[in-house]
């Protein structure tokens, strides 16, 4: 509270950048959470609520003759010009939102203060909702090629990776604990994703800490090992997400990447993506007013090639497993953006489980939560270096959009499911994304925040795709989109989420779930009926016997999610 | 003439045939006058039978002995064929390349064309001036429908019947022609029913440098207005343009003659400035390099989508002076006959609510575009792959649907018919065997007996087995005006049309599949539940004692 400078202004006025005439005046209440503007012409009372945690910058523009213009910029791509009338006040608006949304402490952050009305048992209860152990088993895991090591059980092979690991059976723990040490940051390469199918697998590293001519007897016996582990295969790729420069500028550093000669049987990829800092600048330019220039702003941007190179990337990956059953390491630097994006969008690619509601969450917790993607940097969470800060995960929610574009039916979510994690993933409202990696959340959260899997899941109504069929054939088995540069669209519901006209005025989405909500609703009207016939059927046999039975080939029932975690 | 002259070699056997997402076809290529087909003889495979009038360009290249012939289309697929023997292949790709630029109109195939279908409406009678005309006079008495040109004699590129100003009599119409740019003098074109606005149209004005006037012209547009009330008129053309336009003779309104009058510029671009931007686009879209940077860029400097938003904007504007600002409009460019019609008829699709169903639809390309005389024929002689020097020709009413689209994409639920029209219409408009779009002007029309000698598209489309397959299952009457938005964030490239053969449209036809499978799974269990409700009434009148509970 003691950030608050000036709780209330009155007579300001929030402008419209499309259309000036529609600007609306009112007061602009300050809260510890959020601030507030209610509009006092109308009797509607209108409000706009801004969510301190979701503030990205303010600016304080150069003062008219009408007032001085406060922008507010958000993280969920809402921006708010606000014109406070006299200077003073703006300035103590101005340091009050500066200073709340960029939080000092995990302890200001909106989550330890977001208290739904949810009993303190049942809180406890959605966190375990989430249960990656039963994601493993329903991958077949463990079994007699892979099995669960507890050798990271308290953080100290590597702290930024889960407690729970599945790595080769044939690997001892001296050969983890030996390549770990030629790993950077001890990220040794462990499972990400296996088929059943075929038993071709997809592990993940940081790394290897190779320099011009390190080697390392225990890291070329895990990626053996690995390989063994694939009994029907006689070699593995390795594929470095980076460009190659950038590989080989990390060997001056004593990092770098894997020299085939030193082990046995891989082949080695490049993948070009580039790194955090690219991503960042790239994405700053989506937002920049040079974006008036819509094509032209897009192209420069570069932000859909990286979004292509992603793609491309994943394709690879889950093409390697699933045609030719060949598994693969994939790593970056550090192993925990590129990597999280790559694996993440193959596993998309390669298992319909992950292109359900339930799915995609178990994938996030998996490869972003668990394997320690660095969301509170990356996402700005708390006041820190700015050079931190990269929409990496951004860039995996779009990729899975475009494959929805793609395959209409092969989801199960709909666009706002991903809007609406991206949202929460930025918010701070619930623990899941609250720190840097597991050992950090595993201490506090669970005890004191709200788990958003649990709330998406009780609301999961409003993420269903009225397309969605699990047993269509463009939803089985392995997806090949195009990434043929035309097959890129710009994602405006996310990125213009807040320009109301810009959006189609008629949603398809909504008309195909009212039709969905009322046929269910026809479909119990019709059991009933019948029932009232049956009832009826001595006094008028005729009728029940004209009776058709309903020989459809098509329920509604068959929307519904599945209830099953497997 | 005959056909025959022209085809060297009437068949070739084993020809491989090359075509987008299908697999290759080995079989027999035949040409016939109109056609080039390839058979495989086996009854699966399919045959491909393609209009000549359809092929933009060929290519030939030798692989060996191998002739390799690329034809590119008008409806901007690309297909190979693999023709064994040299001489074969030069003999094919000649007369290909004859029969597919015939210039004699009568020669084309809508003349030859014999329906297999049976006409259950005459297309040529469906969209006569004088039945659209009665709907109006139920309305209002403030128009008539004048014969003076009824010889073509005032304007040649105008219908026989135009609507214009009840108290403008005859003299005073020709008159006003001989003041406007090919005759076009200002004809109603739209009537908002909700105020009794018009939107009307004619060519520029022929003050010259001089600043000629003619108060007949402006004692007819004045015609239009409510005592007291001001009118806007929407020159398509920047001011720039319009004041060169004087020195050829053109010009535009001035406000010391039409002091009524508000006129706004706008800048949509000339057809050749239009030709030039598909032949952009689609050679972006053909691009095999998979550089996203050059994608990005190609398609922008194309400029397909600015001319799209310009179209749109206009269009937008002229529906915002009759409905929101309460004011008659005047349209015209340069000629009135191509953006000045994209004009008035997207802000009809905008303003009616019947424009946007199947007929009505039909009704607007028939009287904005067919009858107010946009050269069809000279526009659509080539399309994308043309290599020989553009003349006249330009994507005019490929834009329209263009906008059409966008709007469609808009308000899905809005629009009676799909997507499936519109780019039926696109492909109908460059080569067909029906005769609709052939010619330039009602004149060129009438002179051709098309209506005589030739099928309406319209008697094909409008069959329930075609319209069931054109028909928006999401479709549920609106009789809001509604308004598109211009940003370029909504603004898309058209797939059907631009990618249409360079991607599988697979998942996304399996979409639209399961979305019509939904709503008529719900049409069904509606009619059992209303036919088993009325089963129970019946039950409950039947017998009393059901009554107590």
């Amino acid at each position: 509270m003691e950030h608050i400078r000036l709780p209330k202004v009155e007579n300001v006025r929030l402008l419209d950048k499309v259309s000036p005439g529609r600007s609306r005046v009112g007061i602009l209440y300050l809260t510890a959470t959020h601030s507030i503007f209610v509009e006092s012409d109308t009797g509607l009372r209108s409000e706009t609520w801004v969510l301190h945690s979701l503030v990205c910058s303010v600016e304080k523009q150069t003062t008219t003759s009408s007032g001085c213009p406060l922008l507010v910029r958000c993280k969920n791509f809402q921006v708010l010009l606000f014109s406070i009338p006299r200077e003073p006040d703006c300035h103590d608006v101005y340091l009050s939102l500066q200073r709340l949304s960029h939080p000092e402490g995990f302890v200001e952050l909106y989550c330890f203060s977001y208290k739904p009305n949810i009993v303190e048992e049942e809180r406890r209860q959605d966190w375990a909702f989430m249960d990656l152990k039963a994601n493993y088993s329903r991958m077949g895991l463990p079994n007699s090629l892979w099995k669960l090591s507890s050798i990271n059980q308290h953080y100290k092979v590597s702290s930024s990776y889960p407690a729970d690991l599945f790595v080769p059976e044939s690997a001892t723990p001296p050969v983890v604990v030996g390549s770990s040490k030629f790993r950077s940051r001890g990220r040794f390469p462990a499972l990400s994703y296996y088929s059943k199918e075929n038993h071709a697998a997809i592990c993940r590293s940081s790394q290897p800490l190779s320099g011009f001519s390190a080697r390392c007897m225990e890291d070329e016996q895990m990626l053996e090992a690995i390989l063994r582990s694939n009994p029907r295969s006689d070699f593995m790729y390795v594929v470095d997400t980076r460009p190659k420069l950038n590989a080989i500028a990390n060997r001056a550093a004593g990092k770098g990447y894997e020299i085939e000669d030193n082990y046995s049987n891989i082949k080695f990829q490049f993948m070009g993506i580039e790194n955090i800092h690219v991503m960042r600048n790239s994405q700053q330019k989506l937002r920049s007013p040079s974006m008036s220039d819509f094509l032209e702003g897009l192209e420069s941007s570069g932000w859909l090639k990286h979004i292509k190179a992603i793609l491309d990337a994943g394709i690879f990956i889950s093409k390697a497993i699933a045609e030719e059953g060949v598994s693969v390491l994939v790593h970056c630097s550090d192993g925990w953006d590129r990597t999280a994006q790559v694996c993440s969008v193959a596993c998309v690619l390669l298992d319909q489980f992950y292109r359900t509601l339930k799915g995609l969450m178990v994938l996030i917790e998996k490869d972003w939560v668990s394997f320690g993607h660095k969301f509170s940097h990356r996402c700005d969470h708390l006041a820190g270096d700015p050079k931190e800060v990269s929409p990496i995960i951004d860039q995996f929610l779009e990729c899975v959009w475009q494959l929805m574009e793609q395959f209409p039916c092969a989801f199960e979510f709909n666009e706002r499911f991903l809007i609406t994690i991206h949202s929460h993933i930025y918010s701070c409202q619930f623990g899941n994304f609250i720190g840097n990696s597991q050992r950090e959340r595993r201490e506090d959260l669970p005890l004191r925040t709200h788990s958003l899997w649990r709330y998406l899941w009780t609301n999961c109504a409003d993420f269903i795709n009225p397309l969605y069929r699990p047993d269509h054939s463009q939803t089985q088995g392995l997806l090949r989109p195009s990434t043929a540069p035309y097959c890129f669209k710009f994602w405006k519901g996310l990125y213009n989420r807040f320009d109301r006209g810009m959006h189609p005025r008629q949603s398809v989405e909504d008309y195909l779930r009212a039709i969905q909500e009322e046929t269910q609703q026809l479909e119990e009207q019709l059991a009933s009926h019948k029932q009232v016939q049956l009832c009826h059927s001595p006094l008028s046999e005729d009728n029940s016997r004209n009776q058709t039975s309903d020989g459809l080939g098509y329920s509604a029932a068959q929307v519904i999610p599945s209830n099953q975690i497997t | 003439m005959e056909f025959a002259e022209l085809i060297k070699t009437p068949r070739v056997d084993g020809v491989v045939l090359h075509r987008p997402f299908m697999p290759t076809v080995e079989g027999t290529l035949c040409l016939t006058g109109h056609h080039l087909i390839l058979s495989s003889r086996q009854d699966s495979a399919e045959e491909l039978w393609l209009l000549h009038a359809n092929i933009d360009s060929i290519e030939k290249r030798f692989v060996g002995s191998l002739g390799r012939i690329v034809v590119k289309c008008k409806d901007l697929r690309i297909i190979q064929l693999d023709i064994p023997g040299m001489e074969e292949c030069l003999n094919i790709a000649s007369s290909v390349e004859a029969l597919s630029t015939l210039d004699s109109v009568s020669l084309m195939y809508p003349f030859f064309y014999r329906p297999m279908f049976e006409v259950i409406e005459d297309g040529w009678n469906s969209f006569l001036p004088q039945d659209a005309f009665k709907d109006l006079e139920s309305i209002t008495d403030e128009w008539r429908l004048s014969e003076v040109n009824k010889d073509f004699s005032v304007c040649s590129s105008y219908p026989p019947l135009v609507a214009v100003p009840k108290h403008i009599d005859d003299d005073t119409l020709k008159k006003v022609a001989t003041f406007r740019h090919g005759g076009r003098f200002p004809v109603l074109s739209y009537y908002h029913k909700k105020n009794g606005m018009v939107m009307m149209r004619a060519g520029q004005p022929l003050t010259g440098t001089n600043g000629r006037r003619c108060k007949e012209d402006e004692k007819l547009i004045n015609a239009t207005l409510r005592a007291g009330k001001r009118g806007y008129i929407i020159d398509t053309r920047t001011i720039n343009v319009a004041q060169q336009a004087k020195a050829r003779g053109g010009g535009f309104e001035s406000e010391g003659n039409y002091p009524q009058w508000r006129r706004i510029h706008k800048a949509i671009e000339r057809s050749n400035i239009l030709q030039e931007s598909l032949i952009k686009l689609v050679e972006a879209c053909n691009d095999q390099s998979h550089s996203m940077d050059r994608w990005l860029s190609k398609l922008e400097a194309s400029n397909w989508q600015t001319h799209i938003k310009e179209i749109l904007t206009t269009a937008c504007l002229a529906a915002q002076c009759i409905d929101r600002e309460g004011a008659s409009v005047l349209v015209h460019g340069t000629e009135g006959t191509d953006s000045t019609l994209q004009v008035t008829s997207l802000a009809q699709i905008i303003l009616d609510p019947t424009c946007r169903t199947i007929k009505g639809f039909q009704g607007l390309v028939e009287r904005e575009w067919l009858q107010a005389g946009h050269p069809f024929q000279q526009r659509c002689a080539q399309s994308a792959y043309s290599n020989s020097k553009p003349r006249q020709e330009a994507p005019v009413f490929l834009h329209f649907l263009d906008c059409v689209w966008q709007t469609l994409r808009q308000f899905p639920c809005s629009f009676e018919f799909n997507e499936a029209f519109l780019v039926l219409l696109f492909e109908h408009a460059y080569a067909s065997q029906f005769g609709t779009f052939l010619g330039n002007s009602a004149a060129e029309r009438a002179r051709l007996s098309l209506a005589e000698k030739t099928v309406s598209l319209w008697s094909w489309v409008n069959r329930p087995q075609e319209l069931e397959r054109l028909t928006n299952p999401l479709y549920e009457a609106n009789s809001l005006v509604i308004w598109p938005s211009v940003a370029p964030q909504s603004l898309l490239l058209w797939e059907g049309v631009f990618l249409r053969w360079n991607r599988s449209s697979r998942c996304l036809d399996e979409a639209y599949d399961e979305m019509v499978h939904i709503i008529e799974y719900n049409k069904e269990l509606q009619n059992k539940v209303n036919s088993l409700r009325r089963q129970l009434a019946q039950l409950e009148t039947e017998d009393p004692l059901l009554h107590t509970p």
